[in-house]
């Protein structure tokens, strides 16, 4: 009996504890459970869940992307400089910077897959070098409509009005964003369930050796993972220009932090004790509820940290004696 | 030595040793005298190690006595059996070094970390004192090479000259030249030979009997966790120490079942990697059950690896149904029909944080999907079939296979191959830590392989189950396949010969 309390409770904790902050809030202040209110934070967190799916996509495959903020900076300048810059059509906003993002996942991979440098490693010196290329490019400015150039001109175009709907429109009285996240979502659930190429990542990030004994071709799922993770990460920096309205150098910065707060909050939901995509969701929603409560609550924005690292150890402590328990 | 010259005399008496009460070791007497060298000889399993893990600190005794000069000693940690002077080398000879530090420092490694110590280094006397101990041995090396560049035989014997640093009275040798090549190993038995000068008491613990016969003066066989006697060199020969090895061999009973044979399904030719495959050369026909067998380290794992793409070969093809497989990697093999089910199960051979379903689908995914999405009905199906057929023991698809018994896990590394297009079956000891019930399981599966015209290939160091198993014997030793028997041709005695080197080296 105790031990089925005990296992009721490590599967719908997670859950448990965002419905109680969600009636925390409610009762707090009555506007934060409105219809308003509500699609603002899932609006809030369409991004940081973009990043965050990469980020699950890479620690399924038992490795580790922190190169996801800086690409997604670099996605942003890249997406606001081809309209304001060059004044490019849609279509070529739309595609360039997943092609950017697609580029710097697969320098992940050579250098984890070929060269075998450790995935925190690579990452965090691919991270470097794209913070870096991102700054460089844009002399270390902001792009946005407009803006005066190096030789005392303005820059000739501005954001296009359908990219930025993209960001700021409406679908049925939902946000647009926030339809793509659930979208995304479902998608990426659906690929890890329902499809080989998902399973294969499980199985490879389960136990690499044993998945190549098996006849997978090991490397170049690990590639394909990191490939996928570039590519997320910059559609969320697509997503950051559409809702600023410009391109903000380092935007992606922060969203490195809470994409992996929120995947790490998602192993303790169901008690998976591992990356998946509902819980990486989950964990989305918890921290953007957390950020938007406590802000309405007058929270000054620097304390929110504090709650957010809080929130991510009682996950972590909740998951991994959850595991060692079931060790024993 | 003793001041007054004479040898130290260490013995140990009525050692008895238990784990979750099965005995492993039964009243087990043994004396080791300064200044010999003193082979223990046993069977897999016949309890060695246990002994020499007793005698080393690793393990306590439950019962019985050890004695040093007369003076009883207790040994609870390797620490007290080091400040006995008893030390020991064990095979994995990286595990004991320090792989960025030089030569010299390794050797004067406990001098460095002693807390008694001196509170500066002196670089000069260190190396100068580490040259000295190499010299005393004979081994011609730098003291300030550092110990990652050197070869695998050379670390051995730093580790050896740092018991000589150490005064080590007693030194246990396990299995010493197992990785060594002939060159490599004659080094040794000078160095060993400079040890019994020394006064120094050596165990040497060796699967070739044609080595123990040259550089022992007594012999110890072991089986079954007892003593079967000791005697020194002139007294006995090879034949005599198999027997004794093997004791009244009980066969088990097998269940051979009968497959027609056909037309050869894989041919290996010249295949060879590193120390360990020296260019094997063997076919196996259609329905026939080929065992390889030899002792640990003979190479089997080795060469399954390599039959499988897992490791790169240097040299040497495989041929399956007439045509070369691709040995570039496993995905290669599996594609030209070589299914491989490893020894270390639980680290290769399934993955113990996925479900029995998913672990048993994970080489059909592309036939069990369509356009990319899998099908759980088939998925489900192919599990159900395969539970069902190999019998294995499990709450239910969805069961992580952590949880399974050793030979359900064993069943379920086999299962994932059967629906596979897989002619040729690689087994490397499929029995190991299986129950009875689960072995005979496992027999069964694998006649039934034959049976369907499947060639089997059955590597193991478990004689009794390749002459219970096999059409043909193939045995193993020192990376080639050094004798062939016919079933039915062979006994234990015969395998355990030939697989200890019972041959005239090749010079």
């Amino acid at each position: 009996m105790k031990n089925r309390i005990l296992h009721y409770t490590f599967q719908f904790g997670a859950l448990a504890f965002i419905a109680l902050v969600v009636l925390f809030f409610s009762l707090y202040n009555e506007h934060f459970f409105t219809y308003s209110n509500l699609t603002d934070i899932l609006r809030s967190i369409s991004i940081v869940t973009f990043v965050a799916i990469g980020v699950t996509i890479s620690l399924m495959v038992d490795g580790f992307d922190l190169s996801v903020g800086a690409t997604m900076s670099l996605s942003t300048v890249v997406t606001a400089a081809l309209m304001v810059w060059y004044q490019m059509p849609l279509i070529v906003v739309l595609i360039v910077p997943l092609l950017i993002g697609a580029a710097v996942g697969l320098l992940n991979a050579f250098l984890i897959v070929k060269i075998r440098i450790p995935d925190l490693l690579a990452t965090l010196a691919v991270m470097y070098i794209v913070n870096g290329i991102h700054k460089t490019y844009t002399k270390g400015y902001s792009v946005y409509n407009h803006m005066p150039l190096q030789d005392g001109t303005t820059a000739p175009g501005e954001m296009l009005k359908s990219f930025l709907w993209i960001g700021q429109g409406k679908l049925l009285g939902v946000p647009f964003p926030v339809i793509l996240m659930i979208v995304a979502v479902v998608c990426a659930h659906v690929f890890f369930k329902y499809t080989r190429w998902g399973r294969q990542m499980i199985m490879t990030g389960g136990n690499e050796e044993a998945a190549r004994l098996s006849g997978l071709r090991v490397k170049r799922v690990r590639v394909a993972a990191y490939i996928a993770s570039g590519v997320l990460a910059a559609i969320g920096g697509m997503l950051f220009a559409a809702r600023i309205g410009s391109g903000q150098i380092d935007a992606g910065a922060p969203y490195l932090m809470d994409s992996v707060a929120a995947v790490f909050v998602g192993y303790s939901v169901f008690a998976a004790g591992r990356p998946n995509i509902v819980g990486t969701f989950f964990g989305a929603v918890l921290m953007g509820v957390l950020v938007n409560g406590l802000t309405m609550m007058n929270v000054q924005y620097y304390t929110n940290d504090i709650i957010k690292g809080a929130v991510l150890v009682l996950a972590l402590a909740v998951t991994f004696i959850h595991m060692s328990r079931k060790k024993t | 030595m003793k001041p007054d010259g004479s040898a130290s005399v260490l013995r140990m008496r009525g050692i008895a040793k238990s784990f979750a009460g099965v005995p492993a070791l039964k009243g087990v007497d043994f004396t080791l005298r300064g200044g010999e060298v003193h082979a223990l000889l046993g069977a897999n399993g016949a309890g060695k190690s246990t002994l020499m893990k007793i005698l080393s600190g690793a393990y306590e005794t439950d019962e019985g006595t050890l004695e040093i000069d007369g003076k009883p000693i207790v040994l609870r940690s390797p620490a007290d059996a080091k400040r006995a002077g008893i030390h020991c080398v064990y095979q994995e000879v990286d595990t004991s070094l320090v792989p960025h530090l030089t030569v010299g420092e390794n050797i004067m490694l406990d001098k460095l970390a002693s807390p008694s110590g001196d509170r500066w280094i002196r670089w000069g006397a260190l190396h100068e004192e580490a040259a000295r101990v190499l010299e005393r041995i004979g081994l011609p090396l730098s003291t300030r090479r550092r110990v990652r560049d050197l070869t695998l035989s050379e670390k051995q014997l730093v580790l050896i000259a740092r018991l000589l640093a150490e005064k080590a009275k007693f030194v246990i040798l396990d299995e010493p030249t197992a990785p060594l090549s002939l060159e490599e190993a004659e080094t040794l038995f000078r160095i060993m030979e400079g040890l019994k000068r020394d006064g120094i008491g050596v165990v040497f613990i060796s699967h070739r009997l044609p080595e123990v016969f040259r550089v022992s003066g007594e012999i110890t066989v072991m089986r079954d966790g007892q003593r079967v006697w000791t005697k020194s060199r002139g007294e006995t020969d090879m034949l005599e120490v198999v027997r004794a090895m093997l004791g009244r061999s009980f066969e088990e009973e097998y269940p051979k079942m009968e497959a027609p044979i056909g037309d050869t399904l894989l041919s290996v030719r010249g295949l060879a990697a590193g120390t360990k495959v020296r260019g094997v050369d063997f076919d196996v026909r259609a329905g026939e059950i080929a065992a390889v067998v030899g002792l640990v380290g003979a190479g089997k794992t080795e060469l399954s690896r390599l039959m499988f793409g897992a490791d790169p070969a240097e040299r040497g093809t495989v041929t399956v149904a007439g045509r070369q497989a691709d040995l570039g990697s496993p995905a290669g093999a599996i594609a030209s029909g070589i299914a491989l089910v490893p020894e270390e199960r639980r680290k290769e051979g399934i993955l113990v944080r996925e479900s029995v379903l998913h672990n048993l689908s994970l080489p059909i995914l592309r036939t069990i999907s369509r356009s990319g999405f899998l099908s759980g009905a088939a998925e489900r199906r192919h599990g159900n079939d395969t539970v069902t057929s190999l019998g294995i023991k499990t709450a239910g698809l969805g069961q992580l296979t952590a949880y399974l018994s050793g030979g359900n896990q064993q069943k379920v590394a086999i299962g994932k191959w059967t629906a596979t297009d897989a002619k040729v079956f690689l087994f490397d000891e499929p029995t190991k830590g299986v129950d009875i019930g689960a072995k005979s399981d496992i027999f069964r599966i694998i006649g039934q392989l034959a049976q369907q015209g499947k060639a089997v290939v059955y590597l193991t160091c478990e004689f009794a189950e390749a002459l219970g198993l096999a059409d043909r014997i193939l045995v193993m030793c020192d990376g080639r396949i050094v004798k062939q028997f016919k079933r039915g041709e062979a006994t234990q005695e015969d395998l355990l010969y030939y697989a200890s080197a019972g041959r005239e080296e090749p010079s």
